[in-house]
């Protein structure tokens, strides 16, 4: 029960970081990535800001086995830099590039009640299912 | 510079690091969204709980603007193609990558994964080569 409340609440939280730093705005998205063109570098400190509080915190914890709640502690165990991770990454940060949303400010922007997001969430959930088909 | 905000992106990302931090230390688990959405809707395993972080993420922002009646810029293509290429790329993408902005860009690179290192590197490379050649075609957002 716990974990399902902490999820919901651990949700909420991310979700008014992400409105707060601007990046529910694919406009905004895309100006990171325009270098040659009214480059805005904000997104770099989005994700300093949360670096610099997950990387101390992940590092304290590092051995911990268990969470608060008793649950066995799951992290990637992957090392391996494989043609997956590189072709994965290719194809994501093309399709980021199309439009400006990435799958969390793509949830977040249902919030906003612009039909054309849960298209693109549709997409993407076919995407995901492809996916294993491969 | 255009727009560029880097007090209120320092602080939404602050408050995004506590949401990470939060859910690990309750749950065990990384915050990746994509992983997170994956599994809301292939996996049983967590399901409730990954529904429920999803339902935070929409929660959030709505409350969020509901109180500060903060207007919010939301500039979107109006393309259904371009939507729908986007979104099936980005689900394919991260489900294969094993991560997004936040399993490997957040999670991942506060743990010194070199995995998600090479991933951020790749995708940020990727999209600004697509925004660079969206812009040579005249499309600008």
């Amino acid at each position: 029960m716990s974990e399902k409340l902490f999820s919901l609440v651990s949700g909420i939280i991310f979700g008014v970081g992400l409105v707060i730093s601007g990046m529910t705005n694919p406009g905004k998205v895309v100006s990171f990535l325009s270098v040659t063109h009214n480059w805005d570098a904000s997104l770099i400190f989005v994700m300093g800001g949360a670096i610099f509080v997950t990387a101390p915190i992940f590092y304290i914890l590092k051995n911990k086995k268990k969470s608060s709640l008793g649950i066995n502690v799951k992290l990637p165990q992957k090392k391996d830099l494989d043609k997956k991770l590189f072709i994965g990454s290719c194809l994501f940060g093309l399709g980021w590039g199309l439009v400006g949303l990435c799958p969390g400010p793509a949830v977040s922007s249902i919030a906003i009640f612009d039909p054309i997001t849960l298209i693109f969430l549709l997409a993407m959930l076919c995407g995901v299912i492809t996916n294993k088909y491969i | 510079m255009h727009n560029f905000t880097p007090l209120s992106a320092s602080i939404g990302g602050i408050i995004i690091g506590c949401a990470v931090v939060l859910f690990f230390y309750t749950t065990g688990r990384l915050a990746g969204i994509s992983g997170i959405f994956a599994n809301a809707f292939t996996n049983k395993e967590n399901r409730s709980s990954n529904l429920l972080f999803l339902l935070g993420l929409v929660i959030g922002p709505l409350c969020y603007l509901y109180f500060t009646k903060i207007p919010v810029n939301f500039e979107i293509t109006n393309s259904y193609i371009l939507i729908i290429v986007a979104g099936f790329l980005v689900g394919l993408g991260t489900r294969m990558g094993g991560g997004c902005t936040s399993g490997h860009g957040i999670c991942g690179i506060s743990r010194f994964s070199i995995r998600s290192i090479i991933a951020t590197i790749t995708f940020i490379i990727s999209g600004v080569i697509t925004v660079f050649i969206l812009q040579q075609f005249g499309f600008y957002l």
